[in-house]
């Protein structure tokens, strides 16, 4: 076991969860910062190829990313130290956090300024989906799959486990008809 | 017990929740329907405290719905569950696959995936804005100007590039200034 370079690998993406708001796509600068140009540990392209990755598997992409990059510079003990240093920024800052809110609520003050905070989450929340909408919406199927969707989320209780699975055996179904015709 | 149902469920939206952080949204309100670990207005106070501290969005999501659960162990027990898939499918892929985005099969699930779960999120966004900018006597008229003002704002040019934390400050401190 490389004790040192696991522990590098776990303050280098400690630094990166705990300076990034947002994840993902924000945090590429970053890591381009921490592990292309200063620790050379992967190429720019490698990182890249690592984003694709991240967007088209389960999971948190940050969290793919560094378990990513974690594997590749020291096998699986690597990918988990890596990990759990992307999250214990987290962890430590949001349970803190997340001990005091009750409390804090019972002030006037901090009320007022939740009050504003969450008119502005909204605002932030459109510009996600308005940015998805743009990336995802290509062409007229996936608009019609995005729009049974939305009315099966809102109008039934079908479960977003289903939707996903259902969106997922389509997009096969939908490759195949598309490969005979041609 | 509450322990091991957190981390289940949690293991299961780190599994089927693609597309990182806002494609948990989803998955957490099912959760207020079956549990009553948190509810509809504390994932509005979720999603304002995630979004002002640092870390990816999801991963704060689910230590604070952890949090809430079971207090400090249900939330590193809940992001553990929520990174286990990721951790295992990643490895997974890292050894066996290469070229894993080019492949034709994925590309088409993920084709089929990415405009449902647009759909789910924009749902889910749906139903946080009627309890953000609710309150019990109607609509909460003042954080609702301020969403469309500040909506408005973040697409000027100059202001895009604006880190979310500084619209967030902005925010609390109108907040406090206009008594919201």
């Amino acid at each position: 076991m490389h004790w040192k370079e696991l522990w590098q690998l776990f303050a280098v993406f400690f630094r990166i969860g705990g300076l990034t708001f947002g994840g993902g796509l924000t945090m590429l600068p970053l890591l381009k910062y921490e592990l292309v140009q200063k620790n050379n540990w992967i190429s720019e392209e490698d990182l890249i190829d690592c984003y694709a990755i991240g967007q088209c598997t389960p999971g948190i992409i940050a969290v793919n990313t560094a378990t990513f990059v974690g594997y590749k510079r020291k096998g699986i003990p690597g990918g988990i130290m890596a990990t759990l240093g992307m999250v214990s920024p987290s962890l430590i800052i949001v349970s803190i956090i997340a001990s005091f809110f009750q409390a804090l609520m019972d002030n006037i003050w901090f009320q007022h300024a939740v009050m504003g905070i969450k008119g502005v989450v909204c605002a932030l929340m459109l510009n996600t989906v308005i940015t998805l909408a743009k990336k995802s919406l290509v062409n007229f199927l996936c608009v019609a799959v995005c729009i049974i969707a939305f009315l099966l989320a809102q109008l039934t209780p079908v479960p977003t486990i289903a939707i996903v699975v259902a969106a997922g055996i389509f997009g096969v179904i939908t490759e195949k008809v598309r490969a005979r015709r041609a | 017990m509450t322990y091991l149902l957190l981390f289940y469920e949690f293991f299961k939206i780190g599994l089927f929740a693609i597309g990182g952080g806002p494609a948990t949204l989803p998955f957490l309100m099912d959760l207020t329907k079956h549990y009553d670990w948190y509810t509809m207005a504390d994932l509005t106070n979720m999603m304002a405290v995630s979004e002002s501290t640092p870390g990816p969005l999801g991963i704060n999501m689910a230590t604070y719905a952890g949090f809430h659960a079971g207090g400090v162990i249900g939330g590193v027990v809940a992001t553990m569950g929520l990174v286990l898939p990721s951790i295992i499918v990643i490895i997974l892929i890292a050894k066996f696959l290469t070229n894993f985005s080019e492949n034709a099969t994925v590309k088409a699930v993920f084709a089929g995936i990415r405009p449902a779960v647009t759909a789910l999120i924009a749902s889910a966004v749906f139903g946080l804005f009627q309890v953000a900018l609710m309150t019990e006597d109607g609509i909460a008229i003042k954080p609702l100007i301020l969403c469309v003002i500040f909506f408005a704002l973040m697409h000027i040019k100059q202001l895009k590039k604006l880190h979310p934390a500084a619209w967030l400050l902005a925010a609390a401190v109108i907040g406090i200034i206009f008594q919201f």
